[in-house]
């Protein structure tokens, strides 16, 4: 007597996997972490008390922002597109002494960054970026690269060579001063 | 016009067979892909757009910290507030909360740690300011402000 094949219904299996499927398919979150990175400058408490650096009014490119979001480049009022203040700062570093109210060398030159307390982060994330890609395009030069590239070369620990000798020479001078209390 | 009378004899069926295959194979990849949010953002998150981005390339070593107004305006009120895990907590407690994220990591990296900063665009640069200060008494230098990509013009 032939034994009964004992059957599981499997019609519905394709339903349960759709569910499933469903279930991941809305709780999955892509993961899109991307930023701008920065490296902190060491606590003021670790700074030596009498800590007075002279730096020389040329070799600073100085960037403020009030609480209305309106912008001071050098002195004066800046309207322009942060296209043109990428080149601005690009020229800037990279001015070897040429133009005398201009940066002696790359490595002295500091971008001098200060925002008021007020000041939105949209603008600030928005200028940092200016600024960084200032650089980023200096860097990507030296050794021949696409910015993209080089971005991708940066966060590569394997090719920390590289990236060291683009950065060579030229330090990545961005100084976030603490913002001003004007307020407004 | 016989030519357009001819019916195409064509089965017109798709075999449904290999469905199930197929939605298993779309589930296991979402599965093994999916990663559950261990806690609820209860601030707004509208992040700064940017060109510059870089990718965070050790996920281990990142630790999040979100800025902006709270959702619940009715019962926290509309000044930018400070979330981490699943708390608000104050710039004043900023280096107790890194100490115990640098305990989670081993020893010879917990320098590395990366904070990101996800803080909305609306916030102000004053509470994001005493975050770094604080940031940088913790030790925990390596910052990233979240931001999207911008089309370059």
């Amino acid at each position: 007597m032939p034994r009964a094949t004992p059957d599981i219904p499997n019609a519905s299996m394709a339903d349960i996997a759709f569910l499933l499927l469903t279930f991941f398919l809305v709780t999955t979150t892509v993961a899109n972490d991307k930023g701008l990175t920065l490296l902190l400058p060491p606590p003021p408490e670790a700074l030596p008390p009498d800590l007075d650096v002279k730096i020389q009014e040329r070799n600073l490119f100085k960037i403020q922002i009030n609480s209305f979001d309106a912008m001071l480049v050098e002195g004066d009022p800046y309207t322009g597109n942060m296209r043109e203040l990428s080149d601005q700062i690009k020229a800037f570093v990279l001015n070897n002494g040429l133009d005398p109210e201009s940066s002696d060398s790359p490595d002295k030159a500091i971008v001098s960054f200060k925002t008021d307390r007020g000041t939105s982060h949209k603008k600030f994330v928005e200028v940092l970026d200016a600024a960084q890609r200032a650089y980023y395009e200096i860097y990507a030069d030296k050794i021949g690269v696409t910015v993209d590239k080089w971005r991708d070369i940066a966060s590569d620990p394997e090719q920390k060579e590289l990236y060291n000798k683009s950065r060579e020479g030229v330090p990545m001078a961005i100084s976030i001063a603490e913002p001003t209390k004007v307020g407004g | 016009m016989s030519k357009f009378k001819k019916k195409a004899n064509v089965k017109q069926e798709i075999p449904t067979s290999s469905m199930p295959d197929v939605v298993f194979m779309l589930l296991f990849f979402f599965m093994v892909t999916t990663q559950m949010r261990d806690s609820s953002i209860m601030v707004k998150q509208k992040m700064p757009q940017a060109t510059q981005l870089r990718k965070l390339m050790r996920k281990s070593l990142v630790t999040y910290l979100y800025i902006g107004e709270p959702s619940k305006t009715d019962q926290y009120g509309k000044e930018p507030k400070i979330q981490v895990n699943d708390v608000f907590i104050e710039p004043k407690d900023i280096i107790q909360w890194v100490n115990v994220e640098k305990a989670k990591l081993n020893e010879f990296e917990r320098d590395q740690i990366t904070i990101s900063l996800k803080v909305d665009s609306d916030a102000k640069r004053g509470i994001i300011s005493d975050v770094e200060t604080e940031l940088r008494r913790a030790n925990a230098r390596i910052i990233s402000y979240s931001s999207v990509n911008k089309k370059e013009i």
